[in-house]
């Protein structure tokens, strides 16, 4: 019979408080679980809509403006292709893909074109709309997704995946399908930019953007044939969209610091807003259940303690120690916060299992790092809430079973 | 001596002042005696058994035990001290309602020595020297009064104390009941040579006592052992 021996045989006695006492810590540590499962889905999928949108930062010139950046003006300011390699060599996390641009208003015939110079494989990469429009295969892939889904995009074609990523390297261009039609150019065929034949490789499908107007070719060659040297307009990036909420503007801002880094778009902004909501009502609800299960667990093991004053006193007088008494309830404490945590992991990642595909239309899969986190918050809950009555408890005195029922 | 008190009084504050339930006891216990204490209700004999058995302290005074001074201000010495000299029996049994007879002197055994199985087998041989060796794995609610005063005093010798403290321990048992406890207590002090002191109320078994303490207002009455320190000393 050791210390621990009494503390479960006094547990297994008083069920019926035990299951009350666990009661609150249970269903706290459920909500936590049930509100994490559902939010951490959400935000993959929501992430895996956002990537499908492309790129989602975009870094300018200081002195540039959005306007700049879509209308191509001649004079727009531009700054090294080398930021490229800053933001490559910083590892920073959350950058999935980068496409340098350069930019420029060109005529071709009587047609005013944007010509646009692009480093081909991260280009293609961060346009998954392309890929799903046919010419790079159909898989859209999220960066943000999780890392079973998270492989390359596949090509259907291998030859074209090549074509991609190779030949734009030399007077190769893709053909936006708006101009396409307005040049009358055709696939296979040639296109006379400033004095320089471009091989057609592609017509672009229509995407309905500023990208139907374009014609992109290998950002070296356009550089050449601008004259500009190793600049560039902008760099697209395509931020895992987590990341962005975590910061990730202001770490990119701190590599390039004289430039403009802004997010494309209202969905970024929005997302990262729902993602921290998400994250607050997370650390609310932790808040409360770290005073309620707290405070409940404190009153629980102080109720009991008041019960067991006569065996508290019986251990003192045989000899135990004030420290002895302590363990006994830092213990008692201690199992109930590890079957909280189990139990409230457990209700709270069934109910988001059954609530999310209900409520949320999404489905939602048990998380087991969560079961850690839930037994670790759990047990400190409820070792916070017995320290006073512990300490309590350690004033009884030794006589207190010779006072009478 | 076993023990030695001297001066020992014990002060408790109250709403219309101060009330001494020991006032300046001096007095010796020899080893191997069996003394009882007796006196009209609040004459401070409970208090005396609780400081003798270190489990109240006094407001002054000093105490030795086999010739070695006792700390009684320090809640920790005293808790050493219980577990290594003292046994207590107590008129409410004092036993935990959810372990067994076995479990109820195995959780004592635990304060000295953590092997369960040495632990088990010395708590099933104490059960078979009070006569219960059928009931070890009852618990206490399963046991009539004079078996859960059994399975206490069983737990009282769990240590092999020099001394065995009873508080009224056949205060709760029929006149049949209370002899056969009180023959356990003498048999204790006879055999085993364990130091007696009891406090009752009850005549009869006060005249097992082969020393016997009358208190009256936290005062000895008999004066053949209130004794001066230095005639303890000599």
């Amino acid at each position: 019979m050791t210390l621990l021996d009494l503390t479960l045989k006094e547990l297994w006695h008083r069920k019926s408080q035990l299951i009350s006492g666990l009661l609150a810590i249970t269903l706290g540590i459920g909500v936590i679980v049930g509100i994490r499962s559902i939010s951490v889905e959400s935000e993959k999928a929501v992430a895996v809509n956002l990537d499908n949108l492309g790129s989602n930062i975009l870094v300018l010139p200081q002195a540039a403006s959005i306007d700049n950046y879509y209308s191509a003006d001649i004079d727009a300011p531009t700054f090294p292709e080398s930021y490229v390699e800053k933001v490559v060599t910083s590892t920073l996390p959350g950058v999935d893909n980068m496409s340098p641009k350069l930019t420029r208003s060109v005529k071709i015939g009587n047609e005013n074109i944007v010509l646009t110079g692009i480093l081909p494989k991260s280009e293609i990469a961060s346009k998954p709309i392309w890929q799903s429009g046919g010419l790079f295969g159909n898989q859209a892939n999220a960066s943000c997704a999780p890392k079973a889904g998270s492989q390359p995009a596949k090509y259907a074609d291998k030859k074209l995946q090549r074509k991609g990523i190779d030949t734009l390297a030399g007077y190769d261009c893709f053909i936006g399908s708006s101009i396409a039609k307005k040049l009358n150019a055709k696939e296979n065929g040639s296109l006379s930019i400033m004095n320089e034949t471009f091989t057609v490789v592609r017509v672009l499908p229509e995407t309905g953007t500023v990208d139907d107007d374009r014609v992109f070719a290998n950002l070296h060659s356009v550089q050449a044939l601008l004259g500009t040297g190793e600049q560039i307009s902008a760099i697209e990036i395509m931020g895992c969209c987590n990341e962005i909420s975590d910061g990730l503007l202001g770490k990119l801002r701190n590599i390039l610091p004289d430039t403009r880094i802004t997010t494309i778009g209202q969905i970024v902004s929005t997302q990262i807003e729902t993602n921290r909501l998400m994250k607050k009502i997370s650390i609310v609800f932790l808040i409360i259940i770290l005073f309620v299960g707290g405070i409940s667990i404190g009153n629980y093991i102080w109720a009991n303690v008041n019960e067991r004053h006569k065996e508290i006193g019986i251990l003192r007088m045989i000899g135990y120690q004030k420290r002895d008494i302590y363990f006994i309830l830092v213990l008692k404490a201690l199992i109930i916060g590890l079957i909280g945590g189990i139990a409230g992991y457990l209700l709270g990642t069934l109910s988001a299992i059954w609530l999310g595909p209900q409520f949320a239309g999404i489905e939602v899969s048990a998380i087991y790092s969560l079961l850690i986190i839930s037994i670790i918050i759990s047990v400190i809950i409820a070792i916070l809430g017995s320290l006073i009555p512990a300490y309590l408890a350690g004033k009884i005195e030794p006589f207190s079973n010779m006072q009478e029922d | 001596m076993l023990i030695e008190i001297n001066n020992l009084t014990k002060t408790y504050q109250r709403h219309n002042g101060a009330i001494n339930a020991i006032d300046d006891i001096t007095l010796g216990i020899s080893k191997g005696s069996f003394v009882t204490i007796t006196g009209p209700s609040g004459s401070g004999k409970t208090t005396l058994l609780l400081i003798l058995g270190g489990l109240l302290q006094p407001t002054r005074g000093r105490m030795t035990y086999n010739g070695t001074g006792v700390n009684l201000q320090n809640e920790e010495e005293l808790a050493e001290f219980r577990s290594d000299h003292v046994g207590f029996v107590m008129q409410s049994f004092a036993l935990v309602p959810y372990l067994t007879a076995m479990e109820n002197i195995m959780i004592a055994l635990n304060v000295k020595n953590r092997d369960k199985a040495e632990n088990k087998k010395r708590a099933i041989e104490l059960l078979q020297w009070v006569g219960l060796d059928d009931r070890t794995t009852h618990y206490p609610k399963e046991l009539s009064a004079g078996q859960q005063q059994r399975v206490a005093i069983a737990r009282a010798l769990a240590n092999n104390p020099d001394l065995l403290l009873a508080d009224e321990p056949t205060g709760n048992l029929d006149p049949g009941l209370s002899a056969e406890i009180l023959g356990i207590l003498k048999e204790i002090n006879q055999k085993h040579n364990t130091t007696v002191v009891m406090v009752t109320h009850s005549p009869v078994a006060a005249d097992f006592g082969t020393k016997k303490i009358q208190l009256k207002n936290g005062r000895l009455q008999d004066h053949e052992l209130n004794v001066n320190v230095e005639q303890l000393i000599n």
